[in-house]
């Protein structure tokens, strides 16, 4: 037994424990992503939004969505103990300014762990930047089959997988009592890659169905004048219209079915009529937005983990009611939910880890359940086709969320 | 491929063409005049519509009457940038003045996103979707009543161009610069009226464009790049080829997305454009180099 009767054992005791517990601290601060609890500085999330450009309307959503995430996070002790500091940058709804971006918040701002951008034109090069250095990619709103085609690992997008945003309203419309059924259909959409995989998978499922195609075209992204598009349907005297859009186009092709008295028995668009408020006070409100229906995979009422917190905390910091949130608020604050999971598991920022949890598990999010396949594309995701109906976007399809039967036909403009 | 349809798309493109018309009729006579590219042009237009909006919604002003306090507004405007930003411009004044007209676009931009957001709104009247029955189609009244506003506006300034002291100083300007400054025209103030005249032709544009697609602040780039390629087409500096480029634009790109297909009707316009630059480099009412100092 050793003997510590001597001072100098004791300092030589005393030294090697202090030692002890400094290797000890050294040790749980490395890793690569910083684990330890000791580290109290922000975690930083980089992401790029779009403030200008084509995209703006949507990406001031997501940026709101990403941030009620961080609140919501800071407010309950943070993530692994420590903050949650979101980094951005504008990225003009340029493809090529996103890669710009990404290579920035990366290799100069040294951001822990990123988030997609808005759009699938966007996340295809931030996925390939991302991807470069070896971080994840979690993101809402890049959802077309060309962002997973890639052949990349690292990009999940916590959405519905884009391609089948219009498969139940094309069913729907098939399982019309065949007296109700149209018999022709309409399709005009954007060159773009979010928009045009729905469209053209729905008009192959309803053309297998029986539902002739009187009018196809597709638009350059850049149109501004679409009066001669609106024309050719409003010729064509479809009477289903499917639309590939965005919220100025569906707007500019409602403002012209109004001025040429043409109603379809059922119109349906991509997207637009998803932009809560923003939508009503383009086409004109309520009256004329009857009838019009939109594919998401979100609603207000939607029983999911947050979902209730979150539209209460996006009324509470931006005003408005439950029925203005944009449908890219709830996909963004979804990316933070499924990230924060992942993170929490792990107990670690290391994104080689994030990326293998993310692959595995099973996470939730006020989107509902998230569970990705090998490509990144969340297949548990529901696709649900929203009415506008006396001033509220609600679920009609599949029955078994519905809060209402689909209005068929829609009503005539006012 | 049915005619009325064509005919329709002649139709709908020289009515928006008007619209056009008016807002490339500024920014001709700014660079005819001042020798400058205001490529904020697209940007006062945005703002003039963000004006009619505030307009119409919180004092609900009728857009066309709006225009009573918007058109003075964006003069007494045009008129301060142009003595705050253009007129310190001495030499590269064609360079620089991209440079800083760009840099006031943005300028707009940003305090318009910061004012409104980035949402997208609408300028709402009864007469927005609306429309009457002419020869078996119908037409949306907002295009006619823009029509009928260009008419009156560019009517207005060729009355002050032709019939007006001011307007012979300001052709005079437009020939030759410094001989209009030799023989005792005050350039400077003609350049300021010029340039106010020029941005308030915006508001009225403001009111067609805002009434007849959604717009946000960044709205502005979509439209300079369609102006300029207007005056380029017409002749820079020439009133009368922005009109018939306008009409020309609209009708081109309207008929080829009714008879082939809407992708390509841009690029359509452009190859003919390229062949009139080819055969007349000053486009087509355009002056030829040497015109002034």
């Amino acid at each position: 037994m050793i003997r510590l009767n001597s001072a100098r054992h004791l300092r030589t005791l005393g030294a090697i424990v202090a030692f002890s517990l400094l290797l000890a601290n050294l040790a749980a601060c490395g890793g690569g992503g910083g684990s330890t609890s000791t580290n109290t500085s922000p975690i930083k999330i980089g992401y790029t939004v779009s403030l200008t450009g084509d995209f703006s309307a949507d990406g001031k959503a997501i940026q709101q969505g990403y941030q009620l995430w961080a609140d919501t996070v800071n407010a309950h002790g943070g993530l692994l103990g420590r903050k949650v500091q979101l980094v951005s940058l504008d990225d003009a709804s340029n493809p090529d300014q996103v890669t710009t971006d990404y290579q920035k918040l990366i290799t100069v701002d040294k951001v822990d762990l990123t988030f997609g951008p808005f759009s699938t034109l966007l996340t295809k090069p931030a996925s390939v930047v991302a991807h470069r250095y070896g971080y994840a990619l979690p993101e809402g709103a890049g959802g077309g089959p060309s962002v997973f085609q890639q052949g990349l690992n690292n990009v999940f997008d916590v959405s519905l997988p884009v391609a089948n945003n219009l498969v139940s309203f094309a069913q729907w419309i098939l399982s019309l009592p065949a007296a109700q059924r149209p018999q022709t259909a309409a399709y005009a959409t954007e060159d773009d890659p979010f928009t045009q995989p729905q469209v053209d998978l729905a008009r192959q499922m309803l053309e297998q169905g029986g539902v002739h195609t009187s009018y196809y075209k597709v638009y350059a992204a850049e149109t501004t004048d679409f009066t001669p598009i609106a024309q050719g349907v409003i010729a064509s005297g479809a009477q289903v219209c499917v639309f590939g859009t965005l919220l100025p186009d569906v707007t500019a092709f409602i403002q012209a079915f109004k001025q040429q008295h043409f109603n379809p028995q059922a119109l349906i668009a991509t997207a637009g009529p998803d932009q809560g408020s923003q939508f009503l006070t383009n086409v004109g409100g309520a009256q004329t937005a009857e009838g019009i229906f939109v594919p998401n995979g979100w609603y207000p009422e939607l029983n999911a983990p947050g979902n209730q917190a979150m539209v209460n905390a996006y009324i509470a910091k931006y005003g408005g009611t439950a029925a203005d949130v944009s449908s890219d608020v709830p996909e963004a604050y979804s990316v933070g939910q499924v990230v924060q999971q992942a993170v929490t598991q792990n107990n670690s920022l290391d994104n080689a880890k994030l990326i293998q949890t993310l692959h595995s598990a099973t996470f939730d999010s006020v989107q509902g359940k998230v569970k990705f396949d090998a490509t990144g594309q969340n297949t548990m995701a529901t696709a649900y086709q929203f009415q506008w109906q006396s001033g509220k976007l609600i679920p009609v399809f599949p029955s078994s969320v519905a809060a209402a039967p689909p209005e068929f036909p829609k009503p005539k403009w006012p | 491929m049915d005619l009325s349809l064509i005919a329709e798309a002649v139709v709908l493109g020289i009515l928006t063409g008007a619209v056009y018309a008016l807002m490339a009729s500024g920014l001709t006579l700014i660079f005819g005049v001042m020798d400058i590219i205001n490529i904020a042009q697209g940007a006062f237009v945005v703002l003039g519509a963000y004006l009619s909006y505030v307009l119409a919604q919180h004092l609900h002003i009728d857009l066309f009457v709006g225009l009573l306090i918007t058109m003075p507004v964006m003069f007494g405007l045009g008129v301060f940038v142009e003595w705050a930003f253009i007129r310190p411009l001495k030499r590269d004044r064609i360079m620089l003045s991209i440079l800083v007209t760009y840099a006031i676009a943005i300028i707009i931009e940003g305090l318009l996103g910061r004012i409104f957001s980035t949402d997208l709104v609408r300028l709402d009247a009864w007469y927005a979707t609306r429309s009457f029955n002419l020869f078996g189609f119908y037409i949306g009244y907002i295009y006619l009543f823009a029509f009928l506003l260009s008419v009156v506006l560019l009517g207005a300034l060729y009355l002050i161009l032709y019939r007006t002291k001011f307007g012979a100083s300001l052709r005079a300007a437009t020939q030759n610069r410094t001989a209009a400054q030799l023989i005792g025209i005050d350039v400077e103030r003609v350049s300021a009226l010029t340039f106010g005249i020029g941005v308030a032709l915006t508001a009225a544009g403001g009111v067609a464009f805002g009434a007849t697609n959604s717009f946000n602040p960044g709205s502005h780039y979509d439209l300079i790049s369609r102006l300029l390629v207007i005056i380029v087409l017409g002749g820079m500096g020439s009133l009368g080829g922005a009109l018939i480029a306008s009409f020309g634009m609209l009708v081109i790109e309207d008929v080829t997305a009714v008879v082939w297909e809407p992708k390509w009707s841009t690029t359509v316009f452009f190859i003919l454009l390229v062949l009139v630059l080819v055969v007349r480099p000053q486009g087509l009412f355009g002056q030829l180099a040497g015109r002034k100092e």
